[in-house]
């Protein structure tokens, strides 16, 4: 028997506003994974004035999102989502992100880069150091500054990196939103140190104590949708440097002697299409993502060019800001 | 091959993997007891790493590496490049793997002396405890620190892991002498469980794999003992407390306590109380976005809707009411010290605890404990690292039971009120009845009543500033133009009072906020008698004019910042005192070797550079007309 789980918008939006049962009771792990988050994000609506949710439109964003509406129900979420969109996201995110914010009546802040957009900056041209620096990082602190967010939620976990294993759940910043590893708060059990200064802010990091298992396990047990690209499916694909990439739209430069084939292909995290590797898969539903993810040999981050440089990349863009 | 299979199916096999719940372990030791490499060995052997991941370990070991051509585990740990090139360990790391048995959390932390407080935070949230000894060196120093932290933060199972017993030729007698020798030390401070394994992180044995090389070692292996250790605290058992972090409230017809169940459980129908206040109700209902639940358990986050109006906020404890926690604003804490600044007794810090916020002072330290010895030292004050028994005073009564019963409602950290560093950790022992036994006096003359024959509001002036700087001049001049208009006045001064009621405090820091301390208190009693009041003290630290502040009702306390710059006050230098601070013949003199840490929002400032005395002094009567205090 094959069952589709692949839950509409519209239905999902339905189970916030009259509470339904659920068929079978949460795996206990996940409850305590649930509550803990749930803990925190309560813990920052109570104690911030100006707090947001940095959405990514990915899996772990999705996570993130149901947990605020679990936390905060009936109330309606109490917060604005930001998203950083740097003009090269897959087609479909965009998409999901607005049925989403339209579905669920969230209040969507879109920050663009528009001194990038006028300069052509792109992950073709540009490179993928600069494109990040620009279009994300820095659009990233643009939004922070205009609306001077006091705290800001993002769905990094703990496990996926090294320099992150470190991170606190709640992480300070200074004003100009560096982050000092050598100087943490100390973090004892639950009693989060909210205190800041003007201009300061908190990021927080209610995932932390998830890993890539437990996410897709949740989204499996809790039927929350997401962005059809992880789904295999076939896509036009050309492969560069070892990388299999998807020609999302016209704007991407085929050499020569590339064409654009049409292959089963889905992908373990999203972000800039240009930027994002697809993996050779025929898991077309949750049940067989999750299969695969039992047998995988390979860390989801690898899919993602930036990390690729030393193992020291993604500690040092921290330090500037990148989430 | 991927196989199809319905989603429950796949779940139970999912669910499966975390049967026995879910372990948090601490490891304790040094780089050089194998810390790192022994959890290393774990993830690999558990086959938790992933190809591109050990290829980047593969490739790190032979850039940092110490163990040559073979695999470093230990920088799979490292995770910050700065240590990874110093080759330590200086933060807290978090590692997740998991077995068909059991997930578990790793809390990865440093093992020497000045790591103490990242050991505590790793310790915090951990169920067990592995204390790492090399088997060539046996039982050291910083083993019994590491034993002693363990016990402090309420860690209930240890795994004395006597490693590298490669090197020891894997002698059975050697193991036997080192676990003696430590359980000398550990057998009476209370653990639930100790179990001592030999073995070797570097091959394996012992870790995940049992070979004949020990083959006179018939215990668990460590792995096996942390899939089936039995870590239930007993806190599902204990009576129901819900601290509310947050009200609910998205309309008018509903109004929910949102939180998460730190002990006990609850059911629809039991009878509440606020613990601080008594108030009482009874549950409606236990709200979740999957529907009502008629029960909730402890960890269980929730909102619970309450019969009838009740005033409840954020922070306070919904208990059963016979079965209430201590109520008091007077405890006696285990207190481990964070930060760099040492610890001030007196000043006022943030406590929290559950979800409550208070200002607390540490009114005194009892002894400091010699945490490589257990030895209790007396001592005035704790720097960081170190560990004390203290007595704490918070401005509001607060709801909390003791550590070693009920960790959620005996925690908290202490917050630097300026800085907001979290500066300390603490373990509440018990509660301390002094202050309930010592009620106010009611009298039947009022403030109010004092206040209104005067006819003006009773108000501090805290006059502050550099020395020289001329606050005594200028409270002087303000005190006489308010005698002249007929109200009733008095000036507290720093010299005159270091003459008589302070005249057994000095000048380091901890005298200097002591002093302030005592000068609040007078102050006070002096507005309870409906007086206009002028303190003139130099009062460097904002924590301790904080602290004045808080003690009086708002709007009484007005902070005049006599804002006069250095070399004014060195050339008028009326006391001579600068000169002899430049001579070097005082020390701690604000200014020099002694900070000055001047207002940010005083209610008013003073430049005396610019106003003359008369100008200055009118400036406040102005102010405090303005503000309605002269009647």
């Amino acid at each position: 028997m094959i069952t589709e789980f692949k839950t509409s918008i519209a239905d999902y939006a339905a189970r916030f506003k009259t509470a339904a049962e659920r068929s079978r009771p949460l795996s206990a792990h996940l409850k305590a994974l649930e509550a803990e988050s749930m803990y925190i994000m309560r813990e920052v609506v109570a104690e911030f004035e100006n707090p947001a949710m940095l959405y990514s439109v990915g899996k772990d964003s999705a996570v993130m999102l149901h947990l605020a509406l679990k936390a905060f129900y009936p109330s309606k979420l109490p917060f604005p989502l930001q998203h950083v969109d740097s003009t090269w996201k897959f087609r479909e995110m965009i998409k999901f992100r607005d049925e989403m914010a339209r579905a669920l009546d969230l209040e969507l802040r879109v920050e663009i880069n528009e001194d990038g957009v006028a300069r052509g900056i792109n992950p073709f041209d540009s490179g993928s150091n600069l494109h990040t620096q620009v279009m994300k990082t820095e659009a990233l602190r643009s939004a922070l500054n205009r609306h001077k967010y006091d705290a800001a939620f993002g769905g990094a976990r703990r496990d996926e990196e090294k320099s992150r294993a470190k991170e606190r759940i709640f992480s300070f910043r200074d004003g100009n939103h560096g982050w000092e590893p050598r100087n943490q708060r100390p973090e004892l059990w639950n009693l989060f140190n909210t205190r800041i200064m003007p201009g300061e802010s908190i990021r927080v990091f209610p995932l932390s104590n998830w890993t890539e298992l437990d996410i897709w396990q949740y989204i499996l047990e809790e039927d929350i949708p997401i962005v059809p690209l992880y789904f295999a499916a076939p896509r036009p694909v050309v492969e560069r440097d070892g990388t299999t990439l998807m020609v999302d739209d016209d704007r991407f430069p085929l050499g020569k002697d590339e064409r654009p084939e049409e292959r089963v292909v889905r992908f373990r995290t999203l972000g800039c299409y240009p930027l994002t590797g697809a993996v050779e898969s025929s898991a077309d539903t949750l049940e067989k993502i999750v299969l695969e993810m039992l047998t995988a040999r390979t860390s989801e981050r690898s899919g993602r060019l930036i990390d690729r440089d030393e193992a020291g990349s993604m500690e040092k863009k921290k330090r500037e800001g990148y989430f | 091959m991927v196989t199809e299979t319905t989603r429950d199916d796949l779940v139970d096999r999912l669910t499966h993997t975390g049967q026995h719940g879910v372990l948090r372990f601490i490891t304790c030791g040094s780089v050089d007891d194998g810390k790192s490499t022994l959890i290393g060995r774990l993830l690999y052997d558990a086959k938790l790493l992933f190809d591109d991941q050990i290829a980047g370990l593969e490739n790190d070991s032979k850039k940092h590496g110490t163990a040559g051509e073979e695999i470093d585990f230990a920088l799979l740990l490292d995770g910050l490049e700065a240590e990874r090139e110093q080759g330590i360990t200086i933060d807290v790391a978090y590692r997740y793997f998991s077995t068909e048995k059991r997930k578990f959390v790793v809390a990865d932390t440093p093992g020497h002396e000045q790591y103490t407080r990242n050991m505590a935070t790793g310790a915090s949230t951990a169920d067990l405890a592995i204390i790492l000894i090399d088997g060539r060196k046996g039982v050291l120093t910083q083993t019994l620190r590491h034993t002693y932290i363990a016990h402090m933060m309420g860690i209930r199972h240890l795994v004395l892991a006597v490693n590298k017993m490669d090197l020891v030729d894997w002698s059975c007698a050697r193991f036997h002498s080192i676990v003696a020798d430590y359980m000398k030390s550990a057998e009476n401070l209370g653990f639930k469980s100790i179990t001592a394994i030999p073995m070797s992180a570097r091959f394996g044995e012992n870790v995940s794999q049992r070979t004949d090389v020990m083959d006179w070692y018939t215990g668990p292996i460590l792995l096996e003992h942390l899939e089936s250790l039995d870590i239930e605290s007993g806190e599902a058992q204990q009576p129901l407390r819900f601290p509310v972090q947050w009200v609910n409230r998205p309309n008018l017809n509903f109004r929910g306590y949102a939180g998460t169940v730190a002990s006990g459980s609850v059911a629809v129908g039991d009878d509440i109380v606020v613990a601080s206040s008594g108030a009482a109700s009874r549950v409606s209902r236990i709200v979740t976005s999957d529907g009502d639940l008629e029960t909730a358990e402890i960890g269980d986050a929730v909102t619970l809707v309450l019969e009838g109006e009740i005033d409840i906020a954020r922070g306070d404890v919904l208990v059963p009411p016979q079965e209430r926690p201590d109520v008091s604003d007077q405890f006696a804490a285990e207190l481990l010290w964070m930060h760099e600044d040492e610890m001030l007794p007196g000043r006022s810090y943030l406590l929290k605890i559950g979800s409550h916020t208070v200002p607390a002072t540490i009114t005194s330290l009892k002894h400091r404990v010699d945490i490589n010895t257990f030895e209790k030292k007396p001592s005035r004050t704790l720097e960081m690292n170190g560990i004390g028994s203290c007595k704490v005073s918070t401005s509001r009564p607060i709801a909390f039971e003791p550590y070693k019963t009920n960790r959620a409602m005996g925690a908290f950290v202490l917050i630097d009120r300026f800085t907001n560093q979290t500066v300390g950790a603490g373990m509440i022992e018990f509660g301390l009845r002094r202050a309930s036994n010592i009620h106010q006096q009611a009298m039947d003359v009022s403030k109010d009543a004092r206040a209104k024959i005067k006819g003006q509001k009773p108000t501090l002036l805290w006059f502050t500033g550099l020395s020289g700087a001329g606050k005594s001049t200028v409270a002087n001049a303000v005190e006489s133009k308010l005698a002249e208009a007929g109200h009733h006045t008095y000036s507290l001064d720093g010299d005159n009072v270091r003459h008589g009621l302070n005249r057994d405090l000095g000048f380091t820091d901890l005298d200097r906020v002591e002093n302030i301390r005592r000068i609040g208190e007078v102050g006070k009693l002096m507005l309870d008698a409906g007086l206009l009041v002028t303190c003139s003290f130099i009062s460097p630290f904002r924590s301790e004019r904080q602290m004045a502040r808080d003690l009086v009702e708002g709007g009484e306390f007005i902070e005049v910042f006599v804002d006069t710059p250095l070399d004014v006050c060195i050339e008028r230098d009326p006391k001579g005192l600068y000169k002899k601070a430049l001579a070097g013949e005082i020390k701690n003199f604000t200014g020099f070797d002694s900070p000055y840490e001047a207002p940010e929002t005083p209610e008013l400032r003073l430049n005396t550079a610019e106003l003359s005395v008369e100008g200055a002094a009118d400036k406040v009567i102005a102010y405090l007309r303005e503000a309605n205090r002269l009647g």
